[in-house]
């Protein structure tokens, strides 16, 4: 059973978002992806600066099996990216909501965070997909 | 071992026979090398066993069963390469003039007619070089039907199913389009809800795969042309699964406006390793004039090129001359070795096949992907519960096969389907070898239940193991170095 981390807010779409002291969010792709998709061999972020809606595609990981794209959570903008990921993608796998972060994004309007799954929504989710 | 590693230095292909140096005196000074070419200095003797060598751990068509779903790797009859490689196709010159070429322009011209009347669309174009070219072919069209209509600034979406082949959102894209995904109903059509809250004044077109990569037709496919018609759109077929209708259903009477057909897929031309391949497309009315030019045409009892200067709004060239036109060549041998009664005899064993073969790993204890429905040429089982009760994978499966003599089916493909397996038998197989293929699945799952190691561990017999692909993917490296250079 994957790991799903209740002080997180997730997407339908396996990506999970996490609230900064500083007002911005961080985002990465969930356990339960990362066991999917398999081992990661290449991760593109983001450019700082740029914009998202809510949806969009932002990034993209791809693994031995598949290249996904990953949509972005919260419309705002992208603050910082995880330049590791360049070298070491298998961080993605070995650490999805720690070091395997994808991006920080400052939102637009924060409390559109609040209509994003909570850990319980997702992991019945995730479940569903497991069967 | 590479051949680059047998080579000594001064060791030539000449073997015992005496012979001077060549001397070319006429090559400007500026244009000689000044260092020989790191070029492997070996005999010729060394070479023909190095060459017949590696050709001996090929596993390919020629030498085993090779379900790979989605790729149709069916048997290419001998007689149409034969045919093709007749000295005077040979021989013949693109920029001879058309009054001796008539041979070969009458071959292409009824290769067109052929696959107009296979596909029910009103116009043929044969010179897209590869099934990617051909897509590309398509969607340029679309795109050049919605500026010639004025709307091309505001259709910028094409939508492609999550069962539509994989090319589909990188040809759209290319394009210059915006991709826009819809999901799969469980029973596997296109979700119709999805796709109307999809549609819009925006949309270019639709990229379908029919039947799909799920390897079932899709029961909608009326409903879907009227709506995406409605909206203006415009539906693009990828002729990928062809085979499974070939002459009993016509993508023109499902309402599609533009076609690309892989004939190494279909029409037997050869396969995989890069080419040449060919990837004709067909145009309803509304498209006829963007197609890429040359075709060939008829008049007066005589075969003439049609050119930019007939068709001012085609989409132009995809490549200099006839796109691989050796190969149309073998594609219409076959169209006429197999005749229309072939055609549909074709659909009907590589459908018969799949449900044959289907329903015997279901018998076996294989769960299916979509259990309450038919197969087309293809079908899909999931390994999703073995993986879980015995922690063996769809590709640790994919692999022990190649010990009992088989070629892995598709792995992993389509994306919508967890620990799948493609499997695709083509119509040239017989019972006996599908029965086998069935009893070393069986063997498979017994081997998984009891020994997992064993089955984690394949291949044992082939010339290398399991290869790391995470490895291959992170640090690709596929270029050769002399040793100094990378001391």
């Amino acid at each position: 059973m994957s790991q799903i981390p209740e002080n997180l807010k997730y997407t339908k779409t396996h990506e999970w978002v996490r609230r900064e002291s500083d007002g911005t969010v961080t985002v990465g792709i969930t356990d339960h992806a990362q066991n999917l998709l398999g081992d990661m061999v290449f991760v593109e972020t983001p450019e700082v600066g740029t914009n998202y809606g809510e949806g969009d595609d932002c990034a993209v990981v791809e693994s031995v099996k598949a290249a996904s794209d990953v949509y972005c959570p919260i419309a705002g903008e992208i603050t910082a990216v995880n330049e590791s990921l360049a070298d070491t993608p298998e961080m993605v796998n070995k650490d999805p909501f720690g070091d395997g972060w994808l991006f920080k994004l400052q939102p637009e309007d924060i409390e559109h965070l609040e209509e994003l799954l909570d850990a319980d929504a997702y992991g019945e989710l995730a479940a569903a997909e497991e069967h | 071992m590479l051949i680059f590693e047998q080579s000594q230095s001064g060791r030539t292909n000449l073997a015992q026979t005496p012979s001077d140096k060549p001397t070319i005196k006429d090559i400007p000074v500026k244009f000689l090398r000044k260092t020989p070419p790191n070029l492997p200095q070996v005999s010729e003797l060394q070479t023909v066993r190095h060459y017949t060598k590696l050709s001996q751990k090929n596993f390919s068509i020629d030498t085993h069963f090779y379900p790979l779903g989605s790729c149709t790797m069916k048997y290419n009859p001998r007689g149409c390469n034969s045919l093709a490689m007749l000295p005077e196709f040979l021989s013949s010159h693109p920029h001879s003039p058309d009054s001796l070429n008539q041979g070969f322009l009458a071959c292409l011209y009824d290769l067109q007619e052929i696959l107009k009347d296979v596909t029910g669309m009103k116009e043929v174009s044969l010179t897209p070089m590869a099934g990617a070219q051909g897509e590309f072919a398509g969607v340029a069209m679309i795109r050049a039907y919605h500026e010639a209509m004025g709307e091309d600034r505001q259709r910028t979406e094409i939508i492609v199913p999550d069962a539509a082949h994989g090319t589909n959102p990188a040809t759209a894209t290319m394009c210059g389009y915006k991709v826009k995904e819809i999901p799969t109903t469980a029973e596997g059509d296109v979700d119709i809800e999805a796709l109307q809250k999809a549609l819009g004044p925006q949309t270019a077109g639709i990229m379908l795969t029919n039947p799909s990569t799920l390897g079932v037709f899709e029961r909608e496919i009326k409903r879907i042309a009227e709506m995406v018609h409605q909206v203006g759109g415009l539906l693009y077929y990828d002729g990928a699964n062809l085979n499974a209708i070939l002459g009993r259903v016509k993508p023109g009477d499902m309402g599609f406006d533009v076609i690309h057909m892989n004939l190494h897929k279909t029409f037997s031309t050869p396969h995989g390793g890069g080419g040449p391949g060919a990837g004709p497309v067909g145009v309803n009315d509304r498209l006829m004039p963007y197609l890429p030019v040359p075709m060939v045409g008829h008049d007066g009892g005589k075969y003439h090129w049609i050119t930019e200067k007939d068709r001012p709004q085609s989409i132009g060239h995809l490549s200099a001359f006839m796109g691989n036109a050796g190969i149309l060549l073998r594609a219409y041998i076959y169209a006429r070795l197999v005749g229309r009664e072939g055609m549909k005899r074709i659909a009907d064993f590589s459908t018969l096949n799949a449900n044959y073969l289907m329903v015997r790993l279901k018998e076996a204890g294989f769960d299916l992907a979509l259990p309450t429905r038919r197969a087309t040429h293809e079908f899909i089982v999931t390994l999703k519960r073995q993986a879980k009760q015995w922690d063996v994978t769809a590709m640790d499966v994919a692999k022990r096969l190649l010990d009992y003599g088989f070629h892995a089916p598709t792995t992993y493909f389509p994306l919508i389907v967890a620990e799948c397996l493609l499997i695709e038998p083509t119509e040239t197989e017989t019972k006996q070898i599908l029965d086998e293929f069935v009893a070393a699945m069986a063997k498979i799952a017994e081997e998984a239940q009891s020994q997992a190691e064993l089955v984690k561990g394949a291949p044992y017999t082939m010339p290398v193991r399991r290869l790391d692909d995470v490895k291959a993917a992170r640090d690709l490296d596929l270029a050769w170095r002399p040793s100094s250079a990378t001391d």
